[in-house]
């Protein structure tokens, strides 16, 4: 029963990711495509702790910790970059 | 009706719940019309979403398995902790590079404050 309804939360979150990869290509601005691809990170994390059960090991649970921060960092990248021009700030003064 | 059944029926339970709202911020994505609208779709119910995925996750994990795994714990800390600070500054970049609002949102209070701001 529980078998079940794991892949039946997998074939959810697969659906999920498809639907934002469509918001990736098609988005009309910027800051849309920085959404989409940030919940696709989100999503991946979601992915990885149910395959984890599915093949019973916790082998890829430091994976999650891993993409969550990897997302993070990208999407602040992101938003600097798109506020500022630059993602690195050199210091003038010196 | 022992202990085995509940802790199924709950980690099924999370689970589930965790994949719908996944789909439905997917819904929302998609269908919303404003890039900060849609913001407010991906950053909040994805969030939910995949933080009940992961307490399954720990149910399962913890109850068939038998072992405390503090990595899911530390990644459910770490998703609430960064995903809302992550939506407010994507958020700010596009209301200062310029994104137009919807063209029927009836009120926009930064630009008001921020017309105010540069008159002074």
């Amino acid at each position: 029963m529980l078998d079940i309804v794991i892949r039946i939360a997998l074939l959810c979150c697969s659906l999920a990711m498809l639907g934002l990869i469509y918001r990736v290509i098609k988005g009309p601005a910027i800051p849309d495509r920085v959404i989409a691809l940030d919940a696709v990170g989100v999503n991946l994390v979601a992915i990885t702790a149910l395959i984890s059960i599915v093949l019973h090991s916790s082998a890829f649970l430091e994976i999650i910790l891993l993409i969550g921060i990897l997302a993070f960092i990208g999407t602040i990248a992101f938003a600097k970059y798109l506020e500022k021009g630059v993602i690195i700030e050199r210091d003038s003064h010196r | 009706m022992n202990v085995t059944v509940i802790v199924n029926f709950l980690i099924g339970f999370f689970i589930l719940a965790g994949a719908i709202l996944c789909l439905i911020a997917t819904f929302g994505v998609i269908r919303l019309p404003d890039v900060y609208t849609r913001n407010h779709a991906a950053s909040k119910a994805a969030t939910l979403g995949v933080m009940s995925i992961l307490l399954g996750t720990f149910l399962y994990f913890y109850s068939f398995e038998g072992h405390f795994n503090s990595r899911l714990i530390l990644g459910i800390v770490f998703l609430f902790m960064t995903s809302p600070i992550s939506g407010h500054l994507i958020n700010r970049a596009a209301y200062n590079s310029g994104v137009k609002l919807w063209d029927r949102s009836v009120r926009d209070d930064l630009k008001e404050y921020q017309k105010k701001l540069h008159e002074e």
